[in-house]
């Protein structure tokens, strides 16, 4: 209703002050007058008037000045400015800071009603605007991405870091760290947390779905296209396309990528229209990309395009001291959702989870618990409540091949501060092979 | 009986102001008499835009009436104007006594178009319901089907009816 709304006139002249504020309350609006900026300045507050219609031109402070102060104070106001015939291009300079319109005096009646209507309708979906995203604000929580370890505090700083840039993200980690997790908290805390992310999951199709899946299609573009689809590129636009297990994609497909990447723009399958997308782009695999690459079956130059800013997520038993933290959390998430009043892990359990290597990591955990929560009895989760692999699976031994190659790549790295190099040369291996053993092992320099 | 009085500054439909008596009578149990003001127009017009500024006849012939009438209208074929604004179709004082209303613009011919006294007459009674409505204390009133309803245009004003909606008759003290 308009008596709810709340407009004030500034103008050095009585005249036009009493006109309009006698017009705007023949309408029901609750009008407030001031000839002088410096006044309006002294009590301004945001959201304290819904419009404000500021005369351009007046003796102590220019209408332009008091939009640039108002503006910085509350950059939502609405301000309309009034001007004279003659000061026309002051006044478009007032559009270009910021000023919602102006209109020229004597004003069409006709005009100020429709304006001030259009203002009232755009302050309200700003209004809207706002409480919508403060809810979507609360409803993004990242209550999944849990770890206290020094590794996952610096899994969290690299996310903070890289979040809020455009930079495109490759997210190495084995399989069931939560690679997805990292993904969606670059995203939430991004600029384009208010459009989608679209993870796709590009092992999951052989080549020709991809193509669509990604690209989408036209109606009649193969048999079965029935319809017109838009692929998970063109509904990435605005926000950030996903592309999980990226090394599985196909060299073909490669090559479809690559192109969207650079330029942005592609072509539905089928289609002859070029279709512009704006999305930022995070990938992630568990495969070592560098070995597909000297293997030939991945391009180097969509290997350079993906790996801009990399982010490593070390596997569970290399951060044993989340795996506590992690399993209470578990313990917790289940309870809440099957409704059991199971509420801890006892000492022998707990000891258990924090041998197992966790091959299947956070994922594998989680299973464990989920499984633990559904055959175990209130008030604890007890060893035999564990899966049968984890309880007898205690795989910490340190007499296997891989864990002396572990030990003995740690030494010569230590040996040579590290120079990847000089490393690799002393165990005779390439460096590619190098770091994918330093990734494979966890290995990082103390 | 509440008395109104409607003053003829420079109204040339004169064959309306029946009808005008009988709006007032039946909408607001005003009983008007008709008066024709020796008032110099030049007090109220500006050569600069050819018109006629609403405000200052309003306070005209409030000084000049007041004491007299509980309402005054007057009707004039002149175009008027606040100074903010390009012009007006008339214009009242809020939960006061006088309102002013112009035919200049309700006029067909004004939009080019041939001249058409129904449709004239019909726009008059609307303003004129309008305008005293806001004396009576009465805002503009969202509903399309409200005589209140504000109307920036002729087409506005065609579209309304000449009644008021049940929430605004209910503010009107004499209804």
């Amino acid at each position: 209703m308009n008596d709810e709304v709340k407009i004030l006139i500034v103008d050095d002249e009585q005249i036009v002050r009493d006109s309009l504020k006698h017009w705007f309350e023949e309408d029901g609006y609750k009008v407030d007058v001031s000839e002088d900026a410096f006044d309006v300045l002294r009590d301004f507050k945001p959201d304290k008037w819904d419009i404000l219609l500021v005369d351009i031109k007046m003796p102590k402070m220019s209408g332009l000045e008091l939009l640039e102060k108002v503006k910085e104070i509350d950059p939502e106001s609405v301000v309309i400015i009034i001007t004279a015939y003659a000061s026309v291009p002051t006044a478009v300079q007032a559009l270009k800071n910021g000023a919602y319109d102006y209109v020229t005096k004597p004003i069409d009646p006709d005009e100020l009603s429709h304006l001030v209507k259009k203002a009232i309708k755009q302050k309200n979906l700003s209004r809207e605007n706002i409480a919508l995203k403060a809810s979507i604000d609360e409803m993004l929580n990242l209550e999944d991405l849990v770890g206290e370890s020094p590794e996952m505090k610096k899994v969290f700083d690299l996310i903070q870091m890289v979040a809020k840039q455009d930079t495109t993200v490759m997210i190495r980690g084995e399989s069931g760290t939560g690679k997805e997790l990292i993904a969606r908290a670059i995203h939430i805390n991004s600029p384009r947390k208010y459009y989608p992310i679209i993870p796709v999951n590009c092992g999951a199709f052989p080549e020709s779905l991809l193509e669509s899946e990604l690209f989408g299609h036209e109606k009649g573009a193969f048999t079965g296209a029935q319809y017109r689809r838009k692929g998970k590129i063109e509904m990435a636009d605005g926000g950030t396309l996903f592309l999980d297990e990226v090394g599985s994609i196909s060299p073909k497909m490669q090559v479809e990528l690559l192109r969207v990447i650079e330029s942005k723009q592609f072509n539905r399958v089928g289609g002859n229209d070029l279709i512009k997308v704006n999305f930022r782009l995070i990938s992630a695999t568990n495969e070592s990309l560098e070995k597909l690459v000297e293997a030939g079956n991945f391009r180097e130059d969509l290997y350079y395009r993906l790996n801009v800013f990399t982010i490593y997520v070390p596997p569970l038993r290399e951060r044993r001291s989340d795996i506590p933290i992690l399993a209470n959390f578990f313990v917790n998430k289940f309870s809440r959702v099957m409704n059991k009043s199971i509420r801890k892990i006892s000492n022998e359990a707990m000891d258990i989870l924090l041998k197992y290597d966790w091959p299947g990591n956070v994922r594998e955990l989680e299973n464990a618990i989920e499984r633990a929560m559904v055959i175990g009895k209130p008030p604890e989760i007890v060893p035999e409540d564990l899966p049968f692999q984890i309880d007898k699976g205690n795989n910490n031994s340190n007499d296997s091949i891989s864990d002396m190659e572990k030990s003995h790549i740690r030494k010569v790295l230590s040996k040579y501060n590290w120079n990847i190099t000089q490393t690799a040369a002393a165990l005779k291996i390439d460096r590619v092979t190098l770091y994918n053993k330093i990734n494979k092992y966890g290995l990082k320099k103390t | 009986m509440p008395a109104a009085a409607v003053v003829l500054f420079n109204f040339s439909n004169s064959s309306y102001v029946h009808r005008v008596i009988e709006l007032l009578k039946s909408n607001f149990n005003l009983d008007s008499e008709v008066i024709h003001p020796l008032i110099n127009p030049s007090e109220f017009y500006s050569s600069e835009r050819d018109q006629y500024y609403s405000t200052k006849i309003l306070e005209k012939v409030i000084r000049a009436y007041d004491d007299r009438y509980d309402k005054i209208l007057t009707l004039t074929d002149h175009d008027l104007f606040v100074p903010v604004l390009t012009f007006v179709f008339g214009e009242a004082q809020l939960t006061g006594k006088a309102a002013i209303v112009s035919s200049h613009r309700l006029h067909q011919e004004f939009y080019g178009l041939p001249s058409d006294d129904e449709v004239l007459l019909q726009r008059l009674e609307k303003e004129v319901l309008h305008e005293i409505g806001h004396t009576f204390g009465l805002k503009h009133c969202i509903d399309w089907n409200c005589v209140m309803h504000s109307s920036s245009n002729v087409d506005e004003i065609d579209i309304k009816p000449k009644d008021f909606c049940k929430t605004c008759s209910k503010k009107i003290p004499s209804l």
